[in-house]
């Protein structure tokens, strides 16, 4: 025993449970802050909540809220809204992400430079992404109509029209997190073994074959990881389609997340929201469990 | 792939006929491809920061040349009707206080479960969770927040803000922390236990020291995600604590829309991220893609 040796009183108790107490805030943060709301979910999804003044009622009616769900009329644009989105989105980063990591590999300089200029967009607040678009999106006077002024054609209604508001919102996503993908597989890039490279190079490959059978095989695992990352965080999306187009017009941009917030906090109602909730959880929980067995696939083999 | 490679070799190359020329062109490809994402990157700030510098007037009228004026800096920051200043002390405490309570639970946690031996299944059912609730979009978690803290008396209080951040910082912070504990020699901490130190001064004056670019890196990041976030501050706060990017979008979703103000209130919401930025650059990227690359 060590115990002649320790400090004795509040420092010698702090060392005899430090293990305990260095992990006990986190444990209880997530308890109290989502486990306990995840599960509360639950009882509010299956219970109707009114509010008289600051206090909540809450009665017993499951079939309420599932039949709010059978007979919601945008949630069926939403969900097929935000799958578009999703896709469309993500694969365009993807193509857009990898092929600017491979063309600024091959850079002998200004790697810094690109760099530093690519973490800009992750960083800035993406409400202040929504209103820069908004700007150069408007109708009468934004830059993109005013291009297009330029060499005689007609303005576009970019946000205020059913069939391109949510391409519009789909091209202000691609704009902020192409430079994610791009930094994910450019670290990947420059990791990359330079002497297997060469080696295909002796062997007399040329360029596509050393990218088709050497470098993206090599670049798999950080492909996985940064696809994983962008379709999940997609899915999360709701600060540049507020602020953008609201969902509009009409439910034409509405995604799961917009329409989330509206059926909490403009229609109040609660229940319902929880059901839809716990749905996407659901849903998003089995897309990372997929995601899961795909990055350990591409790891192991 | 050895036999493709064999058969590209018995092919004539043409592609390497003019080995010079062809390596030229790649070079321009390249960098005219790098000028355009430069332009593409760094056009929008540029159109949204001479909007700031213009009146309503000339922004209507789509004008490219005009005089610019700081009427709109000053409607943002000084004008009575305006809550920005109100809105960037409620930013500045808020993304402060929770950056610093996320450093010191994340990293006690992540060197907890790094050092302290736990059985796997505690550490492997903590990061799964940690993990699932990172993927869940926080509007799915904001109704029944919102329930709690008005039963609570916290709706509505920066403190039910700084509380929601630690949380939804939380994973990445002990996920960033964790990966740099893991890359320290555990031969240092082990060599200092031997040597009679107690296990909280080993952690306190050995390991810490050696994780200052980690620290450094996760509290960076965790301020600048507090200070954009946008979701839990549009719904568990009114007029009397919101947050800069609330007060941002409210130019933009009133009635009639205040181009010039939103302009110029998003520069200066976009300011400190970028101060930030120039700073910590090297700990920021070093943040953004560990853990993805190994």
């Amino acid at each position: 025993m060590n115990a002649h040796r320790g400090p004795r009183g509040v420092v010698g108790w702090l060392n005899a449970t430090f293990r305990y107490w260095s992990l006990a805030p986190a444990v209880l943060l997530f308890a109290v802050l989502t486990v306990y709301p995840v599960l509360n979910l639950f009882r509010m999804s299956v219970s109707t909540i009114q509010f008289k003044g600051n206090t909540d009622f809450w009665s017993f009616t499951p079939r309420r809220n599932w039949d709010a769900l059978f007979s919601d009329p945008s949630l069926s644009s939403a969900v097929s809204n935000t799958l578009i989105f999703v896709a469309v989105a993500v694969t365009v980063e993807m193509l857009l992400g990898l092929a600017l990591a491979l063309l600024v590999g091959r850079m002998t300089r200004g790697k810094g430079l690109m760099r530093t200029l690519m973490i800009v967009p992750i960083l800035v607040p993406p409400v202040a992404i929504g209103s820069m678009f908004k700007l150069m999106y408007n109708h009468d006077f934004g830059v993109f109509n005013q291009l297009l002024g330029l060499i005689g054609l007609e303005p576009v209604s970019w946000l205020g029209s059913t069939s391109l508001a949510l391409w519009s919102v789909i091209a202000v996503d691609i704009w902020h997190w192409v430079p994610f993908v791009f930094l994910i597989l450019f670290a990947a890039v420059e990791g990359l073994p330079g002497e297997v490279l060469d080696a295909g190079r002796v062997d007399g490959a040329d360029r596509w074959q050393l990218l088709r059978y050497v470098t993206l095989p090599l670049l798999l695992p950080a492909i996985t990881v940064a696809l994983l990352f962008r379709s999940i965080l997609a899915f999360k999306a709701f600060d540049e389609v507020y602020l953008l187009t609201g969902g509009g017009p009409g439910t034409s941009s509405e995604l799961l997340s917009l329409h989330l917030y509206r059926v909490f906090f403009e229609q109040n109602q609660l229940g319902y929201g929880a059901l839809l909730s716990v749905l996407t959880i659901v849903g998003v929980l089995m897309l990372l469990a997929m995601g899961r067995r795909l990055v350990a696939g591409t790891r192991n083999g | 792939m050895s036999v493709r490679v064999a058969d590209a070799a018995r092919r004539p190359a043409h592609r390497h006929e003019r080995p010079f020329l062809a390596a030229a062109r790649a070079r321009w490809l390249g960098f005219l491809l790098i000028a355009l994402a430069l332009v593409i990157v760094v056009a929008p700030f540029v159109w949204i920061l001479q909007s700031s510098f213009k009146t309503q007037i000339a922004i209507l009228s789509g004008a490219w040349i005009f005089t610019p004026t700081l009427d709109n800096y000053a409607d943002v920051l000084l004008s009575r009707r305006s809550d920005f200043v109100h809105g960037l002390l409620t930013s500045v405490l808020v993304a402060t206080a929770s950056t610093a309570i996320v450093l010191v639970v994340a990293t006690l946690a992540a060197y907890s479960l790094h050092r302290m031996r736990w059985s796997r299944v505690v550490v492997a059912a903590f990061l799964t969770w940690m993990l699932a609730f990172h993927v869940i979009p926080v509007i799915t978690l904001v109704g029944p927040w919102y329930l709690a803290f008005k039963a609570l008396g916290l709706y509505d209080t920066r403190m039910a803000l700084v509380l929601t951040h630690v949380t939804i910082n939380l994973p990445m912070a002990v996920w960033l922390m964790l990966s740099f504990f893991k890359s320290l020699p555990p031969e240092i901490e082990e060599a200092a236990l031997v040597d009679g130190c107690h296990p909280l001064s080993a952690f306190w004056k050995v390991t810490l020291p050696l994780v200052r670019p980690g620290l450094i890196a996760t509290g960076v990041l965790s301020f600048i995600f507090s200070w954009n976030e946008f979701t839990i501050a549009l719904n568990l706060t009114s007029q009397a604590n919101a947050t800069v990017p609330v007060i941002v979008s409210k130019f933009s979703n009133d009635y009639e829309v205040l181009h010039a103000q939103m302009a110029a209130a998003s520069i200066l919401a976009t300011l400190p991220a970028l101060l930030l930025m120039f700073v910590g650059q090297r700990f920021i990227i070093a943040g953004l893609t560990l853990g993805s690359v190994k």
